[in-house]
């Protein structure tokens, strides 16, 4: 975090810092983060590293409950079956309104339901159609579908499901639990090349430092960027889960790895304030959304999707063309706007007997309860019955993500029989699938951008495709020895500077939470939330920006960087904040240097440029990238050329 | 929905291994207070609620109770999880009471060999996962 030499001796003398224990290890393969792409990596991994190649997993969580799949899930959202991935780059391509990658998308799609069939084989329920109850998937075995692509679970288990497997895979001794990784390092022997982590424990006192020969990075998106729309208790209700704090984007682009499209947000219209899924309620219980006077509002401005073809003509507009129309009638006093679930669950029971109807209630019930509890928790607090009130929709606060209906991210290799020359990464001539820029350093999920709409499954597959990747890196790279010479104490002292800012200066003020020289991770967040909401788009704004905002943001971004090195830590927990908070501020840059790079409004209904309000195909199909030197520290924003592998007519 | 810990039920997990919530929850909420001996949630407006902490609980200590800046007072859910199923017990806030009850597992926990019956891996220069060796993949837009 901060330039000067402090030693490590010189720290605070509170029981938390003082003299940590500085642990030095060596892998040949580390996974940073532990959810579904974490979890996959290590499974596939594992499998080809044999005894040669040495694996470890760092969670800053318990692996059984960590990542975004921690609660459960109600729907696996990508699974193929009898489609073709041609088919499944169309419909990414059109909601991420056409500039993704279709090498990689299509190469989620060949595998992904190899994942979700092992997933059935640990233990996962997926519902079947009548007549098939009991037969697999793998057997042939058909899903219930609750729209082209999703099939429906009892998922309130899927992660300690997945999680299970890779533990077996690797085995306990081969992950660390509670260990926050929170910098890359670079070799210094060889340029451009990943040589290790550095993190720290957030149960004991204790600093990492790993020497690795291939990383893989996949620690979520990023939430809590922007301000949200409740700031209160109700703050921890993020629709992304609270603790993905930008970490994936901003590790890498300390070290230079190029980012891609960080420009993408999702901004998700769910149930309001409680964030429950609408997918179920859209697709299988085939709810309208109306606005407070009963008009379909999709019907009623459908005029408005001309303005953005293709996107806005396809059978399924873009999600963020139809947050622009639900926006339209929000802005204009058409709100509420509501899904009409009575109506909905009306119509189904017409056909239904008295069982069949409880059982229809139930599901309804579930989607919730399965992955969004607190919306359960509101519609109870209300007095909501979804067959007796319908319920709000609202858009939320911006998140940042590579893996649900968004696209932002690090530019990764494709596979060699897929991508393009230009759209691979190579050392030695052999291709990396999934590799960065950085050489030895992959990432999946979340983390690899420009290819949406991945969700649980096809993160999962991606964290296989790295995994294997990276051994294959190891394999052809046994001899490489890491040259890593900075000074451990450095480092540690490094990680620990919040506690000495803290503890150097917390007598001073009767009130140690009220004081001249620190700033708590708590405010430094409010602060980076207020500048985001304000300046970059966020629900303050209507979600709309323009050039001389952003200058000014980025004045104040920059204001904020230099005080994140006084940030104030009391206790371990502290701590993690701080650096979480760390990550948030190098995401929000990226992605504030990104629009500002971009001059069009791509994603109406994500976010508007005042000053370029229009969709400008002529000249940004193209793909925004950026590139932080570590070297010089100076930030580029690019153009890559778009093309398009898979027919989109 | 925070959760919250209830006094006398708590009993800072004393007898097992480790404590639970604090083990369990992602986001490093739940800490074990020194000087009682019992958990507590450290940061409630950080709190997802995931409910892995309310789940985990050994002493069924753990429940939560809607934001309250959102949520009008009175509601509950209550999840009662087992190996293989669980149970919600939906409260409203004008007293009437629901429950469902899902599967969650279809196989022992624990049960899980990751590569049992599985094929040995192919060639690692290709791009097929170890499940997949020998098949030819499709690679045409």
């Amino acid at each position: 975090m901060a330039d000067e030499a402090v030693s490590v001796h010189d720290l605070c003398e509170s029981h938390f810092c003082k003299n940590p224990v500085i642990e030095e290890l060596e892998t040949d393969f580390l996974i940073v983060g532990g959810g579904m792409a974490a979890c996959g990596a290590a499974y596939e991994a594992k499998r080809w590293a044999g005894d040669d190649v040495r694996i470890l997993l760092c969670d800053k969580a318990a692996l059984d409950r960590s990542g975004a799949v921690a609660q459960g899930l109600s729907a696996i959202n990508t699974y193929l079956g009898e489609q073709s991935p041609s088919d499944y780059v169309r419909m990414v391509a059109n909601d991420l309104m056409g500039i993704v990658r279709d090498d990689l998308i299509y190469d989620v799609g060949r595998h992904v339901d190899d994942s979700v069939k092992l997933f059935e084989e640990w233990g996962l329920p997926v519902w079947k159609q009548p007549g098939d109850e009991g037969k697999s998937l793998r057997d042939g075995g058909q899903p219930v579908r609750s729209g082209k692509w999703q099939i429906m679970i009892n998922g309130e288990s899927y992660k300690p499901i997945v999680a299970e497997a890779a533990k077996k895979a690797l085995g306990m001794d081969n992950i660390i639990e509670r260990c926050f990784i929170v910098k890359l390092l670079l070799d210094e022997a060889e340029d451009n090349r990943i040589a290790g982590a550095v993190g720290f424990s957030v149960r004991e006192n204790k600093i990492y430092i790993i020497r690795a020969n291939a990383i893989m990075i996949a620690c979520g998106g990023a939430v809590n960027i922007f301000r949200p729309r409740s700031t209160g208790e109700g703050m921890g209700r993020a629709w992304y889960p609270v603790w993905n704090a930008g970490s994936t984007y901003a590790m890498a682009t300390q070290v230079g790895a190029e980012l891609t499209m960080m420009e993408n947000r999702f901004v998700p219209a769910r149930f309001k304030d409680g964030y429950g899924p609408v997918g179920a309620w859209f697709l299988l219980f085939k709810s309208k959304a109306l606005n407070a006077y009963g008009e379909n509002y999709m019907v009623k401005n459908a005029e408005m999707l001309k303005d953005y073809p293709p996107y806005g003509l396809s059978a399924v507009p873009a999600t963020c063309l139809r947050n622009h129309l639900m926006m339209h009638e929000m802005r204009n006093g058409f709100g509420p706007i509501y899904m009409d679930t009575p109506t909905a669950l009306a119509e189904l029971s017409k056909t239904m007997d008295e069982k069949q109807i409880k059982h229809l209630e139930a599901e309804a019930w579930e989607d919730f309860l399965d992955m969004c509890i607190g919306q359960a928790g509101l519609w109870a607090g209300m007095n909501i019955k979804p067959e007796e009130s319908p319920s709000e929709l609202m858009p939320t606060e911006p998140y940042l993500l590579g893996s649900h209906s968004g696209c932002c991210g690090i530019w990764t290799g494709g596979p060699a029989d897929l991508a393009p020359e230009e759209w691979q990464v190579k050392d030695n001539g052999v291709t990396y699938n999934r590799m960065t820029t950085v050489m030895g350093l992959f990432t999946a999920g979340d983390g690899v951008g420009a290819s949406g709409h991945k969700f649980s499954s096809g993160s999962h597959a991606e964290g296989r495709m790295a995994g294997k990747n990276a051994v294959k890196w190891c394999k052809n790279h046994a001899d490489f020895k890491p040259t890593i010479t900075v000074d451990k104490e450095q480092l540690a002292a490094e990680i620990y500077l919040p506690f000495k800012n803290y503890e150097d200066h917390k007598d001073f003020t009767t009130d140690p939470y009220i004081n001249p020289h620190y700033i708590r991770p708590r405010m430094l967040m409010f602060r980076l939330n207020k500048i985001m909401d304000e300046y970059v788009g966020g629900v303050a704004t209507w979600y709309i920006t323009s050039a001389k905002m952003m200058e000014r943001g980025l004045e104040l971004l920059t204001m904020l960087k230099e005080d994140s090195m006084k940030m104030g830590a009391k206790d371990l927990h502290d701590l993690l904040r701080c650096w979480e908070n760390y990550h948030r501020i190098w995401t929000a840059e990226a992605h504030l240097r990104h629009i500002y790079h971009r001059q069009e409004t791509r994603y109406p209904g994500f976010f508007y440029r005042a000053d370029f309000p229009q969709l400008d195909e002529q000249n940004w199909k193209v793909f925004v990238n950026s590139r932080f030197d570590p070297k010089t520290g100076d930030w580029q924003c690019f153009n890559r050329e778009h093309k398009d592998l898979v027919s989109k007519g | 929905m925070p959760t919250f810990v209830m006094t006398e039920k708590c009993d800072g997990c004393k007898g097992q291994d480790k404590t639970a919530c604090m083990y369990i929850c992602p986001h490093d909420l739940m800490k074990l207070d020194l000087s009682m001996s019992k958990a507590l949630n450290q940061e409630p407006d950080n709190c997802w609620e995931c409910y892995s902490c309310v789940k985990i609980c050994p002493q069924q200590a753990i429940e939560a109770r809607a934001y309250a800046d959102i949520v009008p007072l009175g509601g509950q859910v209550i999840p009662m999880r087992s190996s293989d199923s669980i149970m919600w017990t939906i409260k409203f806030r004008s007293g009437e009471t629901k429950r469902f009850k899902f599967p969650i597992r279809t196989t022992a926990e624990g049960s899980i060999d990751p590569y049992g019956g599985l094929p040995e891996p192919g060639s690692i220069d290709d791009e097929c996962f170890f499940t997949e060796a020998g098949e030819s993949l499709p690679a045409t837009y």
